[in-house]
């Protein structure tokens, strides 16, 4: 790569970090907003997220005495970083990942552990008890959502393998192929299967009711979290908003990455904001009943209950799917549609 | 320590038990409800005082917990604000003068809202915090 590539992919790089934090905090604003009028609140208003995280800089930062510290300030860090790092890799409104071209789906789902195990090792280098229960819960919930997670992703990359689609894990070749429109009747139910399960998980990514045993405020007093307080609780918060920004991104990307400027001819300048809103309009819908609607309408998952309905009843309903899937490349010559 | 007008839009509060006989817990939990609904100006309840901006104080500080709120008090991270919510914590209350006391509140912790009251209102809780950010908006007009 030449200099001037570099730069470029560098500015492209900060311009979306920043649409990362300030995307993710306004998705968390329009989530509270909305849990808030569910419960027939007024609710705080949508920019009381970025009035947190500026209050939170005001604040002290007070480090434990029995904690370690350099393990317990750089937990922050690594957790923000990771976390606005995976949406240089996908693709968000009408612009391909800019990181594109150096990895892809798998990698996307090894990244996302990141910011979770940071919170581990923050948790752990708190050295306080609540701290360390939620670490342990945490990991808990970490291994029992990998694996339907993994099926998800598996199965909807095999499949647009099979429809003889080159590179099916790429995010690029994922969004221009749209899964839904390769599969035949059969299919289609197998990929909603998917989405549903996709959907289940994106809570306990984010740990939010009903997952949220790990920050369990009740019992837990704020579980991981206990400890951190001013700048690092801020970066963790900001970790936390990029994070529902990247899970939202996902799910569009893998699912309906369809944009406007496919539909409609307009110029190019236009097709990159309109494609931006309607993108931001789909991750807001993907929000609403994945996680607001979810989080106001359930109760807390105890941690074993969690693991079960996780490795159990998703896992389950996720193999029925890929089996769908399945079942759909092998009818699909037989019916004629399909292949 | 520098604040600015949006640390008095996003005030979380951590609460704390010195002794109090629930009624006040239960008034302070009504405040939360639907009906009064603070988090329309930020307000939050949370579990850990690393997370507090605001420290509610119910009860007379009996003699156990005298260690415990000074404990904790010095937990919450600057800048704090505390507020004594109901009778107890401010004089004692039916408990005065008991042998049992190491209260009223502020003579173990400075605070800087007293909320009267057996048990005060939702209403009244709210006054109170109301008295606060005036408070805060004082310091910020001295600072600025």
């Amino acid at each position: 790569m030449t200099p001037a590539e570099i730069a470029l992919l560098a500015a492209w790089c900060a311009a979306l970090s920043l649409f990362a934090l300030a995307g993710g905090l306004l998705l968390s604003g329009i989530d509270r907003k909305l849990a808030a009028h569910m419960q027939a609140r007024i609710g705080p208003p949508i920019r009381q997220p970025f009035i947190d995280t500026v209050k939170l800089l005001q604040k002290d930062t007070v480090v434990p005495a029995n904690a370690i510290p350099w393990l317990f300030n750089a937990a922050p860090v690594v957790a923000l970083v990771s976390s606005v790092l995976v949406l240089f890799y996908i693709p968000v409104g009408s612009t391909m990942p800019v990181l594109g071209a150096y990895g892809d789906l798998v990698l996307v789902m090894y990244l996302l552990t990141v910011p979770a195990l940071a919170l581990v090792a923050g948790g752990f280098a708190s050295g306080s008890p609540y701290a360390t229960v939620g670490a342990q819960r945490e990991m808990v919930t970490m291994i029992a959502y990998e694996f339907p997670l993994a099926i998800v992703v598996i199965g909807v990359a095999w499949r647009l393998g099979a429809a003889g689609i080159s590179h099916p894990f790429a995010l690029q070749s994922i969004a221009a192929n749209p899964v839904w429109s390769v599969t035949g009747p059969l299919g289609l139910a197998g990929v909603f299967i998917l989405l549903v399960v996709l959907a289940a998980i994106t809570p306990a990514e984010l740990s939010r009711i009903p997952f949220d045993t790990q920050e369990a405020e009740t019992e837990l007093a704020g579980g991981l979290l206990v400890e951190y307080s001013g700048r690092n609780l801020a970066m963790f918060s900001l970790a936390q908003a990029a994070k529902t920004l990247v899970l939202a991104a996902i799910i569009v990307a893998v699912f309906f990455p369809w944009t406007l400027s496919s539909f409609l001819a307009m110029p190019p300048v236009v097709a990159l904001a309109a494609d931006l809103l309607f993108f931001l309009l789909k991750a807001v819908l993907v929000l609403f009943f994945a996680v607001t609607l979810v989080r106001v309408a359930m109760a807390r998952f105890r941690i074993n209950e969690l693991v079960s309905f996780y490795w159990v009843y998703l896992s389950v309903i996720g193999l029925a799917g890929l089996l769908l899937l399945m079942a759909d490349v092998i009818a699909g010559p037989l019916a004629g549609v399909g292949i | 320590m520098k604040l600015n007008a949006l640390f008095n839009r996003s005030l979380w509060v951590y609460h704390f038990n010195s002794g109090s006989c629930n009624g006040c817990e239960i008034e302070i939990v009504a405040t939360l409800t639907p009906r009064y609904d603070p988090e329309r100006f930020g307000i939050r309840l949370v579990g850990s005082p690393r997370h507090a901006d605001v420290m509610l104080v119910t009860g007379p500080v009996v003699h156990r917990m005298k260690d415990r709120l000074l404990r904790v008090y010095q937990q919450i991270p600057d800048p704090k604000i505390v507020m004594c919510i109901g009778a107890c914590g401010i004089s004692g209350g039916v408990f005065y003068e008991s042998y049992n006391l190491d209260g009223p509140v502020d003579e173990v912790i400075p605070v800087d809202v007293y909320v009267p009251g057996c048990p005060p209102r939702p209403e009244a809780i709210i006054h109170g915090v109301v008295k606060a950010l005036e408070k805060l908006e004082r310091l910020q007009g001295v600072e600025a």
